[in-house]
Parts: C-alpha cells; structure tokens; sequence
C-alpha cells in the first residue's frame, strides 16, 4: 500500500460573479492515492461543513470523464495537465506528498465566474444553436444503410464528435478563441454525408456566432489541443479554415459581405 | 381508490400500435401554437421529447438541472443500442427482439409495451444517422453490429465505447435547434420540486433556480417526467452524482403510483470499490464479455498474481455454468455469479470482492490492434481509475447499482395515473420487467422521446378540454410555499453530520439488505432501520450556507431528504414480492443451482404503489400481467 498524503490546497473562491476573488489555504490530510481529485476536494468540503464553513463550490457529475461538467485549472494546467483526461480522472497518485496543489476556474473573458471554481459556460450553448446539427425533423429520415459512409470519415467524424464541451480548450488559449470547439463540431458533421448539405452555411453562422460572443481569434498556438481532455486534434481548425473559406467563396458570406474581425 | 388501466389497444400485437395511432385523436397543425408543455430533463427522452414535439409546432418549455442539456446521465452509456435491423443476416426481427427483451426482463414487462418498443427501434437507428451520429461502420460503409448479453446475435449499433454521449449529442442538436428557432424554451440549471396538479390534472411545476435560489411557477397542459432512475438511492452507483429521485418522488407524493421500485439493476462489469471515501463506481461496457473472459482462481483465497495461476487452476465459471451463452449471460445472472465466486471466497483483489475479466485469449486471437480499436478508450479509463494496464493483466471487476427498472406507473399512453403528467424514459417502470437487457435504455429512451411521446400527446391534448390556468393560481401559491418550508426546514437543522454521511449510511444499508440478495429478515430489519436514520436526519444534518445562493449542500440534502422515503418504498416492495426474478433476488426462492425462482401463481403482476401520507402505509395496486406470446418459463441460458 502507498503511504496517505498530506497536501496544502490554494483554492480560488468567489461569491459570486460580481464579487471580488481571492485565494483561500486549506490543508487536506490522509489523503489516499486511490482518491480522485473531486473525492479529495469532496474530502475537504465535508471538513469545512463541519467546520461550520462553507464549503467549495465546483462542478462536476458523471466522473467518468464524459459529462463535461468538470474542470478547473490545477498547477496552471486545464483539468491537471495529465494527457486525455478530464479533471475527474485525475487520481491523487500523482501527487508528491507535501506538494501544494492551486486550483482556480477557467480564465476566459466569455465564462464569467459563477461560484469558486463554477463558470458560467452558456455561450458554448450559443454555439450550439447557432448551426452545430443538421436539420432533420422526426420521422423524415432515409433507412440508415441507404447513405454508406466511407470509414475513414466515420471514423474522423468520431474523433472530433468525441469532444464533451468542457471548455478547457478555450481556458488554456491565451486568446480565449472557441475555434477548437467549433472547428471539431464543423468537421463531425461536413464529414458525414448527412451534415454536408448544410456545411457551409453552418460553418459561416457558427464562427459569425464565435466572434459575436466575444471569444478571440485563433493564432496557432496550439494550447486546446494540449489541454483538450478528449484529444481532439487543431487538424479540425484546418478544416473549419477550409469549410470557412469555401462559405467565403461560395455561400452566404459571399453575398453578404466577410464580417469585421 | 386509484383503479389501474393500462389502456393496451386491443387487436393482434403486431397490429396494436398501427391502430392505437390511427384512433389517438390528432391536433391541427395551427391549433398546436396554443398548447404549453413542459418537459423536465434531457437526456434521450427529454431531448427526443422537447425536440419532437416543438417540430411539430408545439411551445416546449424544457428544464434541465446542467448547465447544459449536453450533460444529461445518457451521455455516460457505453456500450450501444439494440434495433431489429437483422443487418448481419443472423435471425433477427422485431419478433425476436421483443421475445429477448420479455424473457431478459424474466416476464415481468408489459407484452405490447416491449413489443411497440421493438416495432420503432428501427426507426430510431435511421433518425439517429441522419442526425450525424458516427455510429461504427464496415469497410464496405455500412454500419456495424456487435453482441450484447442476453442475445445470440448481434443487434446492437455502436460508437466506439461512448455510444450514449453519441446519441445524446444528437438528440441534444436537434433540441439546439429548436432552442434556436425559438420554439423551446431552454431552462437550464432549474430542478423541479414539486409538481402542480389542479382540478385532478397536471397543470405545472415548481422548480429552484439553482444559482440564486428562486423558487419559480411554470404552467403548462401537460408534463412530460424524463427524469431518469433512483440508482443513486444506494449511494455508491455507477449514476452520475447529480442523479436523483427527487422530481419522480414528488409526483409519487402528489397522487402518480410507483411501480416495481424493488427492480433495480445491479450491472456485473464495474470496476470494485477501493476504499470508504468513493463517491461513485465506474461502470466497463457489457461490450466487454463479447471479447473478455471472466474467471477465478478454482482454489479460495488465493492471491497469487493472475499471471502465475495456469490455466488448469482457473475456473472460467460462466462459460463452464452457462456453455450456450458463456460469458454473455444477462446481467442480473452475470452479477449473481460474481457474488456466488466471491461469497464462496474465490474472489480476488485486496478486498477479495472482485473477478477477473481476461483479454489474453482474445489478444492472441484477434490482436492487440484490434482490441484497442473496439475499446480502446475503456482499457484506457481503466487504466486511469485503477494504475494497471488492463492490456497485460486481467480487469477486476465486481456488481453495482447500475440502473432502476422500477418508476412511475404509466399505461401505454406513457400517462401517469395523473392525467397530463407523462413519464419517459429510465423514470418510468414500463419496458425492462425485472431485468433489463444491454444496449436496451438507449432504445427505450429514444423511442419514448422521438416517436411515441408525439403521437400520445396529441391524443392527451385533442380530447381534453382545458380550464385556463396559470401561475397566478392559488395551486400554485401553496406549492411554492410546500417548496419553500422543506428548504427552511432543512436549512434550520444546523445539526452536526454532513449530508454525505446521512448519504452514505443509508446507501451502505439499502446494498447490505436490499442489494444483490434480499431475505424477509434483512428486509425488515432494513425498515426499522430506515425511519430511526431519516428522524436523525431530521434532527442532526447540518447543510451550510443560505437558500438565495449557488448551495450545492442544499441541493444534494433535499435530495436525500427524498431517498429515506424511497429506500423504505423499494425495501417494502422488495418484502412483499415473495418470488427472485430478474434482479430482485430473494434468497428464499431459488433453484437447486442457485437461480432466481419466479412465482407466476402469486407475482405475474405489477405492483403499484399509492401514497397515502407520511406516517401512512401506502398502498399495494397490482396491474396483472399477461403473457400471450412469451410463455413464461424458467429462464435458461444454459
């Protein structure tokens, strides 16, 4: 058996979005390698409630890694820096007995603070409704084998569906740009057959969308893919760039004009 | 008294959902401007429900405890969805695979319900791909199948090992897109607390704003409860944390009968309990056993590593108990042999509570490429939780709290018996018996939400007539207020346990007594047990901060607050069906190999709970079962 750690926790907490934050010392004690980080801050929660203290407010849900409700910046890494994990997936073996661990929310100027380590990811929902489906009503769709789909594409259209919207890409960017995020939704569904009637419409209104909520523009460097828990690669920006060019050239834009950057 | 009608359309089974449709009465296309629905949750029933029904020109309002619908507990299945598309050429149809999920259900579902389930699972796969789901596919383009338990062939689609984060994705996009064209209404981070019933209809809910407190009113001409399962009752589970009983509980409590709690399904393949501060189980995909094998060692207590036991020293016990089926029996009898290996002190791992399940052979056979391909990104999880490349030694596995079967009582309209409040999904009792089959919730979810909600609201709203109501009524009023005095109530305790603790010492007693083997004595012993930790909860939680605040204390305490209540419900239930089926496992009805023995003489009925107030004893409805199709039988997977 591994020896129980022993950690001193600096935590991010704020009241609300128009408080002011400040960071808080905790000590977690006979910490077990075994724990997940959320089963120490749970751990540290019920001290503070015993304490009469209230405790850290942070979210989280299926820890699974799958839900995407998780994630907080740890030692300056989104969701603790371990590659393809979620928050929830970090085990406390990682930790060197006596370390001191800083954990603070997501910093990007589009999710403001909620509570503590709780950001308001609401303009990802935006996206969203901007143009991330395909518009099928319910009961119109052809038998499913009607349309093959070449694997390889099914199997990419896979690795850029695989994101859990988790933000984490737009926290380590140091533009606060969603292209990764959008960029991996344009791809799932230009390469699918199903998705590609709609393509270039959809990549003008989601990046328009982008920029109308105040994200920043990508300049390459390369930080989502880095902290994106799901691996989601930046070959999907690649993409996007060309869907959005060909929307340049051909759709909407074309005859509307490019709007200001 | 509430009398029991499960409305099923008469006519030959294959015919009786063709003509029920035809019957339910329709709503014009300009009339349907006029109606209110509600629709609480998001996962596949309430994404498939708010989506359908506004794309038929309905106003949803749909409500959902995230901050976003995306994060719903669908999005945590694994493993795949089952349809009857016989793409393998391997003898599957709808007969069959409604005839599976009867008997994997140890003939405790309604017939017309599975076999109408069964009827659009089809229809579910063609709408799914149009929605852009990358399900799995051959070489030659087409989709792939594989196998789940409970089946000899393969029907179930698949995405890799996230096939429910897959379809929620897209159930959640077409939601989006409604959300867009402004006809749903997104409420997000809101839980509903109560429901609001006038003149003997549904007519509303209350619900707390979970950043700032707020207790609002919504009205509406129908509810729809997609809400999903009480696994969470037990605290440890393979649920997310946030799942929870609550919305379901409170409708119970205002007059919707709860069916068959005592079904619950305890899923074989998660990975074991390492210590006392866990907070959830992590759940390996059934998927698993069409590749793995799972064994013990044949001498007890032995713990040598799995490497240095030969292959003459292991006891590869399902293949060997169940030859036709082998390792993919169906859960309920997979979890139970597990237990048997291990209560029998064959178990392995520090707590002697686990099994191992071995990828050696198929490694050899079909090569590690090919495994990483299929589950790569679950030897992967396993991997994280536990330290140990599961690539070069066996999984440890053991049974958990995985999913319920038990709900609100619906008929075949999925209307509960509160007119206008409809139940879908997980949070209702209607399609799994005793037992669910793998693959078969993503299924149920779906058609519930996309294509049998739509036609039976309409049937709802076209033939009622409607009083006008809204928040400003008084129903309204003292729900708020009900709402608002459990919350002080519970604020005001200021006792000296946490909430967690109150938690966990129920869970531990509900899996102790009414876990995978449930006796009369520990049965009873569990509901003397219950009422003496609920007065303490009363007496002695302490729940930290204020109401007008983001208070995740708060959340969680109403909930348990709930669970003390359920855990009695579920364990009289439990006591009162004298018979093992499925999942319910009484220890003194089974056969000489250990099986669960049914009892259809006295229990080939639904048992529908009433409430009748809370120091009263509520009361037992049955709703008889029968069986024209599959006769029932001892189940044999041998």
């Amino acid at each position: 058996m591994t020896q129980n750690l022993n950690l001193t926790l600096k935590i991010w907490r704020q009241a609300n979005s128009d408080a002011r934050g400040r960071f808080e010392t905790y000590q977690a004690r006979d910490v077990s390698p075994e724990m997940s980080f959320l089963e120490m801050l749970d751990f540290v929660n019920e001290e503070l409630t015993k304490e009469g203290k209230e405790p850290i407010a942070f979210e989280h849900d299926c820890r699974e890694g799958i839900c995407g409700c998780c994630g907080a910046v740890v030692n300056g890494r989104a969701h603790g820096g371990l590659a393809g994990t979620t928050l929830c997936q970090v085990h406390m073996r990682h930790f060197a007995n006596g370390s001191t661990v800083v954990i603070e929310p997501w910093r990007a100027r589009p999710f403001k603070v909620l509570k503590d380590l709780i950001v308001d990811r609401s303009p990802f929902e935006k996206l969203q409704q901007a143009g991330g489906f395909i518009s099928v009503n319910t009961g119109s769709a052809p038998e499913a084998n009607s349309i093959p789909v070449k694997r390889e594409d099914a199997e990419l259209a896979m690795d850029a569906a695989a994101c859990i919207g988790c933000g984490a890409c737009v926290a380590a960017c140091p533009n606060a740009s969603a292209m990764l995020f959008v960029s991996a939704k344009v791809s799932h569904l230009a390469l699918l057959p199903q998705g590609k009637a709609e393509a270039l419409a959809r990549a003008h209104r989601m990046v328009a969308r982008m920029d109308e909520l105040g994200f920043g523009n990508c300049s390459n460097e390369a930080e989502c893919e880095a902290a994106c828990p799901k691996r989601v690669k930046i070959a999907n920006i690649a993409r996007l760039n060309r869907e959005f060019l060909k929307a340049a050239l051909f759709g909407p834009i074309a005859r509307k004009g490019v709007p200001s950057a | 008294m509430t009398k029991l009608d499960a409305k099923i359309p008469a006519g030959p089974i294959e015919k009786k959902w063709d003509q029920h449709r035809f019957d339910l009465k329709l709503v014009n296309p300009s009339n349907r401007r006029k109606y209110e629905i509600i629709v609480v949750g998001t996962g596949l029933a309430g994404a498939g429900a708010a989506a359908s029904l506004a794309e038929l020109g309905y106003n949803v309002k749909c409500f959902g405890i995230h901050d976003s619908p995306r994060r719903a507990h669908s999005i945590a299945a694994q493993g795949g969805i089952n349809a009857a598309k016989n793409y393998p050429n391997d003898g599957d149809s709808i007969y069959r695979l409604f005839y599976d999920t009867v008997k994997g259900g140890d003939y405790r579902a309604r017939e017309a319900n599975v076999y109408r389930l069964a009827q659009v699972s089809n229809a579910i796969i063609d709408h799914c791909v149009a929605l852009g789901v990358p399900f799995a596919r051959e070489y030659g383009g087409l989709l792939d199948n594989r196998s789940f338990g409970g089946a000899q062939l393969s029907r179930t689609f698949y995405a890799r090992g996230q096939t429910g984060q897959q379809l929620l994705l897209g159930a959640y996009s077409s939601l989006c897109r409604q959300i867009g064209k402004g006809q749903v209404k997104m409420l997000p981070r809101r839980e509903m607390l109560d429901l609001v019933v006038v003149g003997g209809r549904a007519r509303g809910i209350v619900t707390r704003n979970l950043v700032n407190g707020k207790i609002e009113s919504h009205s509406a001409n129908a509810i729809c409860l997609c809400t999903g399962g009480y696994g969470n009752v037990f605290f440890l589970s393979t649920n997310a944390q946030n799942c929870n009983a609550s919305a379901a509980w409170r409708c119970y409590k205002q007059g919707a009968l709860f069916a068959n709690p005592c079904f619950t399904q305890i899923h074989p393949t998660c990975i074991p309990v390492h210590g006392d501060k866990q907070s959830k189980l992590t759940l390996m995909s059934e998927s698993l056993r069409n590749d793995g094998r799972v064994w013990v060692p044949k001498k007890k207590s032995d713990r040598r590593p799995p490497a240095q036991i030969s292959e003459q020293e292991r006891d590869y016990y399902l293949e060997r108990k169940y030859p036709s089926f082998g390792n993919l029996v169906p859960r309920d009898v997979a979890s139970r042999a597990a237990k048997e290996q291990c209560d029998d002190g064959r178990g392995v791992g520090s707590t002697g509570l686990a099994v191992f399940l071995d990828f050696e052979d198929a490694i050899k056979r079909v090569g590690k490429g090919t495994i990483e391909e299929k589950y790569g990104n679950l030897f992967e999880m396993y991997e994280r939780i536990t330290g140990e490349d599961p690539y070069r030694s066996p999984m440890m596995i053991y049974p958990a709290i995985h999913y319920t079967m038990g709900g609100l009582w619906v008929d075949y309209d999925l209307m509960s018996t509160i007119p206008g409040l409809f139940v879908l999904g997980e949070a209702n009792f209607s399609d799994h018996g005793a037992n669910r089959l793998g693959a078969s919730a993503l299924m149920q979810g779906l058609a519930d939400g996309f294509f049998i909600i739509p036609y039976c609201m309409a049937g709802y709203l076209a033939s009622t007539k409607f009083d006008k109501v809204d928040i400003a009524h008084q129903a309204f009023k003292d729900t708020e207020l009900r709402a608002q005095t459990q919350i002080k109530k519970l604020l005001a305790v200021d006792g000296k346990r946490t909430v967690l603790e109150f938690h966990r010492e129920l869970g531990l007693l509900l899996w102790e007594k009414c876990g995978m083997a449930r006796s009369e004595a520990g049965l009873k012993q569990a509901l003397e047990k219950i009422p003496e930790i609920r007065a303490e909860y009363w007496q002695n939680v302490k729940v930290p901060g204020v109401n007008e605040d983001l208070n995740q204390s708060l959340e969680r305490a109403n909930r348990v607050a709930d669970y003390f209540d359920l855990a009695e419900l579920l364990c009289r239930d439990a006591l009162e069906r004298v018979e093992s089926c499925g999942g319910h496992f009484r220890v003194e009805s089974q056969t000489e190999e250990g099986e669960a023995k049914r009892d259809d003489e006295h229990f080939a009925h639904v048992a529908a709970w009433e409430y009748q107030g809370s120091d009263k004893v509520p009361l037992r409805h049955q709703e008889p079962l029968a069986f024209e199709h599959c006769k029932p039988t001892q189940r044999s997977y041998k």
